[in-house]
Parts: C-alpha cells; sequence; structure tokens
C-alpha cells in the first residue's frame, strides 16, 4: 500500500539563505504540509514572519490571523500576503520557532486555502502565537512553494525546512 | 436530499493485506454533486487518533456541523478561539446538541479548510478533540480553533458531517485518517 505521509524534500540550512524554495512539487499527492523550524537575522526585533508564496507569483494572496503576544492578543489581515512567525534576530540565541503550513488540495482547479500554526516562544518579553486562515486565490496546481521574510532579513543557518505530501488514498 | 455514505470496505481489505501503517487514510471523499450530509461509518478501533480533513464549499452561505453515533443529544460541549480578521473572541457552548465546525458560514466558491483531531476515539473515556478551520475568502472569514468535547464513553463508530441550512457543494472533500501509536 501507498505511504500516506511521505518527505518530498528538505533543506536544513548550513548558511544563511533569503529564501527557501521547493520547486518541481509532483502532483501525486492530496495535501502538502511544510513544516519549518526557522529563525531570520532580523535586527533588533525578536519576531520575524514567514511569507509562503505559489509558483513564483506574489499576487492573489490573503490572510485572517489571530494572535497572541503574550501581554495582548487580537486578529487582523492581511489583503496581498500570507505568513507565519518565526524568530527574529534579537530573540534568544539558539531559538528557533516553529510553525506548520497545511495546503489541500494543492492540484486541484479552485482557490487554495492555506491553514497555519505558529509559535515562537523564546523565554524572553516578546513572543508569538500566530494562527493563520490563508488564501491563494488562484486555481492552478502548485508545483513551487517559495518561503521568504517578511522584513527582507536572512533565515540563518540551522533553519530546517521540511515539505510533505499526504495521499488520501 | 441526497447524502454521501462513505464506503470503508475497499481501505479495510488494504490494510489487511499490509503492514499496519502509523498514519492512513480510512476512506475519502470528494463529492461530485451538492450532498446534505458527509457519513464516515463503520469506522474500526484499529488506531489510536483519527484526523479528518474536510475542504468544503456551501451551496449557500451555511454552516458546517458534525455529530458522533448519530448522537443527537445534549452531549456536546465546545471552547473557541476565532478571529475574523479585525477582532478577537472566545466563546463556550454547552449542552449542545451537535458541534458547528467553524464559527462563520462557508462560501460558495471557496473552499474553506477544516481538520478535527479527535484523540483516543475508540476508549473508555469521554473523546476531546481539537478543530482547526481556516476559511480565508479574501476580503472576510475566520480564523478558529475549537477545543471540543463528546460525552461519551462509546467509542465513535460513526462522523456525520452536515451543514444548515442546505448542502455541501460539488467539490468538497473530505479525508478519514487514522493514526496509531504503536
Amino acid at each position: 500500500m501507498a505511504t500516506t505521509y511521505t518527505l518530498i524534500s528538505s533543506n536544513v540550512l548550513t548558511g544563511s539563505a533569503a529564501s527557501v524554495t521547493f520547486s518541481s512539487i509532483p502532483s501525486t499527492y492530496t495535501d502538502l504540509v511544510l513544516r519549518i523550524s526557522a529563525r531570520t537575522d532580523r535586527a533588533s526585533f525578536p519576531e520575524d514572519y514567514a511569507k509562503i508564496e505559489f509558483n513564483g507569483s506574489t499576487s492573489n494572496l490573503s490572510s485572517r490571523i489571530l494572535y497572541g503576544f503574550g501581554g495582548s492578543s487580537g486578529s487582523t489581515n492581511d489583503g496581498s500576503m500570507v505568513y507565519g512567525a518565526v524568530n527574529g534576530g534579537s530573540s534568544t540565541s539558539n531559538t528557533f520557532g516553529n510553525a506548520e503550513y497545511y495546503i489541500p488540495s494543492y492540484t486541484a482547479s479552485q482557490n487554495k486555502p492555506i491553514s497555519i500554526s505558529s509559535v515562537t516562544e523564546n523565554n524572553g518579553t516578546t513572543a508569538v502565537i500566530y494562527e493563520v486562515a490563508g488564501l491563494w486565490s488562484n486555481t492552478s496546481a502548485i508545483t513551487s512553494i517559495k518561503l521568504l521574510s517578511y522584513y527582507s532579513a536572512n533565515f540563518v543557518s540551522g533553519s530546517s525546512f521540511y515539505l510533505y505530501g499526504i495521499k488520501n488514498s | 436530499m441526497l447524502s454521501k455514505l462513505v464506503q470503508l470496505s475497499h481501505y479495510t481489505e488494504l490494510r489487511e493485506n499490509n503492514v499496519a501503517a502509523t498514519y492512513e487514510p480510512i476512506a475519502a471523499t470528494t463529492l461530485g454533486s451538492a450532498a446534505s450530509s458527509i457519513t464516515f461509518s463503520s469506522i474500526a478501533s484499529t488506531w489510536t487518533d483519527l484526523r479528518l480533513v474536510l475542504t468544503a464549499k456551501g451551496t449557500s452561505s451555511n454552516y458546517p456541523y458534525m455529530r458522533f453515533n448519530s448522537d443527537s443529544g445534549s452531549n456536546y460541549s465546545l471552547t473557541r478561539l476565532q478571529g475574523d480578521g479585525s477582532s478577537a473572541a472566545s466563546g463556550r457552548q454547552s449542552n449542545q446538541t451537535e458541534l458547528f465546525l467553524i464559527n462563520g458560514s462557508l462560501d460558495t466558491t471557496i473552499p474553506g479548510l477544516i481538520t478535527v483531531d479527535i484523540f483516543s476515539y475508540a476508549g473508555s473515556t469521554y473523546k476531546t478533540f481539537l478543530t482547526t478551520g481556516s476559511t480565508d475568502q479574501n476580503g472576510v472569514g475566520y480564523v478558529v480553533r475549537i477545543a471540543g468535547l463528546w460525552r461519551s464513553t462509546s467509542a465513535i463508530t460513526s462522523v456525520y458531517l452536515y451543514t444548515s441550512p442546505d448542502q455541501f457543494a460539488a467539490g468538497t472533500t473530505a479525508t478519514l485518517y487514522g493514526i496509531k501509536a504503536a
């Protein structure tokens, strides 16, 4: 029987990188799951955000966000991007934020919903839980995924990115 | 109205002839036409946890609900945390006859993603579950996280999904996975 949950590709950084891209994603799965443990070198801030883009496009992205910063909470939205939280350059050393991006039915001829759960706890004054409902308003099959810093920083060495495929039959 | 009963026999045969997997699909369906409900029945007690992944649209702006084992008694409760893109809120519902899966309606064209993790579904204690709802509709929508409880010590043998009013639209997909701890 075919394996249900399969690692498609991984990237563990041994140096800094402005972005991480998974390309030539096969169409043989049902859903995609992207799991990252990441940190950027964004100066002077303990948090950053890992934007996700599909098929080389930066358009038709939107999101609803539910967040908590340890002392405050709320909801906001973004009409042009989808992102999860990761640790920034001034967060506790040796600490990386975790995020899971779930993309169902990534080859279906319909707009693509995305669910993100992300956290950046670092035993400091600022950490964040970021829960996101995202949307890529595009009916094309997803063939590539790119992650990059919201603040144009670099992912640092040790950041890891794993792309899994889930097959429902 | 049309209802979709997802047959489990094919997947059961495949599983019995192979080494048990940790994370495996139990059954899946994609609606070719609108349906008022989707039912996963005859769920074996083979796994430890269940995970339901639903990518859903509605024939109108309707609300998705869930019940276990055809129980329509006041045995469901939940605590939710939600954001609509401008404000966050939390709420609680006790002694409900069903569980709503998102605090908002389905869209007729843009699919929303709903996952339900059901822990120790075959055990003899009350059943807890975690629901995530992600329904951005490019201008409106919700992100919802729900902690739920079904006050029954029976093993879950069926999962019943339905909308009110109207139906799940064609193109809605639902997959039930089993996760095995050992």
